[in-house]
């Protein structure tokens, strides 16, 4: 009985000792870059690396100030923010058409978005280069969140969908039979229990956008967002200003996850099947 | 009510569906007219693929892109299994540490190559830890031409990090929909932890396994900031290769016949994984 009892100890041990290594395989990493960005440019160059951070806030005031480098940050917030209204503004209609009618081509709809997964999306910006050149919206972020919306789209309506499966029927139909109008109904019933699901997916389309290298590093010249000037300059620029630009990209990633925690596995749950 | 108004679901899929025609399905075809339509003559032609096909850079891409893929994607599978497993059994904790987990899911790839040249340039950590112990009497250069083998290493290391969270969260999405009554009868009849898991979940998460692999799978031959950031040059990858055609050498019509080998890869994998991981017709959970 005895060795019964430690070898469940035993094994206990082993599973959670790897949760918490899994854990640290993580976070270290990110430590070793908050070190760095949090470290002055000498700090970075010294040798070796102390592992606690300096809270020296010159690597990132060089950022800040180093040439381009701010309006490459608000090209990247505004391209993002365009995606993210594109993508609600027409990914929402559509996930709501999906949950609640029963229409003919309906399955080829679902699919069609589906497939667009399979395609290595980036790549058509290509072509879209051309086009935009003869319709004047090259390097304008208008441009490239249209890009970036091809990207967040089929995610968007596969997210709205599941959101709006989950809002039964009968309560839409509850308040039409009380007065409402259908858009009544869609605003005072379904508009505010679904308010929290729809957020979670527009910050997923921001992130997807804020990520975006290859579109955004082809589609941009003048207005680079804040991946192109980093790409472009990886192989001029010094560490410590790679180090920060990593950094300022991390930042929102951390936030993003955690205010969409609750979503992310039903987000993936629904596109499964 | 719902079946009355019959415009009403095509009023609101025409917003998407038009968006998706013309940034999809245009460029789509437009991209492989590119491919086959060469500067120097009219007409369609394979002049651009024998330009990049002949080019010496293509080949190691090629190569460099497919090993890389073989190198990474089965370790982020078994890492994604064994850490949707250990998250299934969890009572406490289990939305922190999913957290953790799943942080890497935000992070450009841009971003992840960046934190993993901390750890591998020449004032890095690892030098700095090599050092400590007393391996290295200076720090030497990492990231080289004389060191193909580390360059490897770290971008494998740095896409294991950063996109195994994609197949996690996909498949602890899959072991959720799996009834927990199969566990409870597999483990009345006697069945040990890991036959519970390679008689009940590997079969029942097939499915959630198919979409794993293929959507990793297509954005491993997508591989290129992770690539720019640590190997730069000295690791040429195909995505690279389009952007070096298109931008740097601005011949558009090499980069689309790359992006159409891309393609091809991508849907050839597609339909491999879907054929292999088959799910019988009927089964469902």
């Amino acid at each position: 009985m005895d060795q019964v009892g430690a070898t469940t100890k035993a094994s206990r041990m082993v599973y959670l000792s790897s949760i918490v290594l899994l854990c640290l395989w993580i976070l270290g990493p990110l430590y070793l870059l908050a070190v760095n960005a949090l470290s002055s440019p000498e700090a970075i160059n010294q040798f070796p690396m102390s592992l606690i951070p300096e809270f020296d806030l010159e690597s990132l005031v060089f950022f800040m100030k180093f040439n381009g480098m701010v309006d490459a940050l608000v090209n990247s917030i505004i391209v993002a923010v365009l995606t993210m209204i594109f993508s609600i503004g027409l990914g929402a209609p559509a996930g709501y058409a999906l949950s609640r009618f029963d229409f003919i081509g309906k399955e080829f709809f679902r699919v069609m978005i589906l497939m667009t997964r399979a395609f290595p999306l980036p790549l058509l910006a290509l072509p879209l280069a051309v086009l935009f050149i003869e319709t004047g919206l090259d390097d304008t972020q208008i441009g490239l969140s249209l890009i970036h919306t091809t990207l967040a789209l089929p995610f968007a309506i596969l997210i709205t969908f599941s959101l709006f499966s989950g809002i039964p029927k009968e309560l839409e139909e509850a308040a039409w039979t009380l007065g409402c109008t259908r858009f009544g109904a869609f605003r005072h019933v379904v508009l505010p229990l679904i308010l929290p699901g729809i957020t979670a997916s527009a910050i997923f389309a921001f992130v997807i956008s804020w990520n975006e290298v290859f579109a955004s590093a082809v589609l941009t010249i003048q207005n680079r967002t804040l991946t192109a000037f980093l790409l472009q300059n990886l192989d001029t620029a010094p560490l410590h200003l790679k180090f920060a630009g990593g950094f300022i990209l991390v930042i929102p990633a951390l936030v993003f996850i955690f205010a969409v925690r609750k979503y992310l596995f039903a987000m993936w749950g629904i596109s499964n099947r | 009510m719902w079946s009355q108004n019959k415009q009403l679901p095509y009023v609101l899929i025409a917003p998407a569906s038009l968006f998706l025609a013309v940034f999809f399905l245009y460029p789509f075809l437009s991209v492989i007219t590119q491919a086959f339509e060469h500067s120097s003559s009219d007409g369609y032609s394979l002049k651009n693929f024998q330009d990049v096909f002949s080019h010496w850079k293509f080949s190691i891409s090629l190569e460099n892109t497919l090993l890389l893929t073989a190198a990474v994607v089965p370790v982020q599978l078994a890492l994604a299994l064994l850490m949707a497993t250990m998250v299934n059994g969890m009572t406490k904790g289990r939305e922190f540490v999913l957290y953790i987990w799943t942080i890497p899911l935000g992070i450009s790839d841009l971003a992840a190559g960046i934190i993993w040249l901390v750890i591998f340039e020449q004032t890095g950590f690892l030098n700095s830890l090599m050092m400590s112990l007393g391996l290295i009497s200076q720090p030497t250069p990492l990231l080289t031409y004389q060191n193909p083998m580390m360059i490897f290493v770290a971008i494998a290391l740095a896409e294991i990090w950063r996109a195994t969270a994609i197949m996690l969260v996909i498949l602890v999405a899959g072991i959720g929909l799996i009834p927990k009554e199969y566990y409870e009868a597999a483990s009345v009849f006697g069945a040990s932890r890991w036959q519970q898991f390679a008689r009940v979940t590997l079969p029942l998460l097939r499915p959630s396994l198919q979409t794993a692999l293929i959507l990793r799978v297509i954005l491993a031959f997508e591989v290129f900031a992770v690539v720019a950031a640590l190997g730069g040059t000295l690791f040429p990858v195909l995505m690279g290769e389009t952007y070096t055609y298109q931008f740097d050498l601005l011949n558009s019509g090499a980069a689309a016949a790359i992006a159409l080998v891309i393609l091809g890869l991508s849907i050839a994998f597609t339909l491999l994984i879907l054929r292999v991981l088959r799910v019988p017709k009927g089964v469902s959970i």
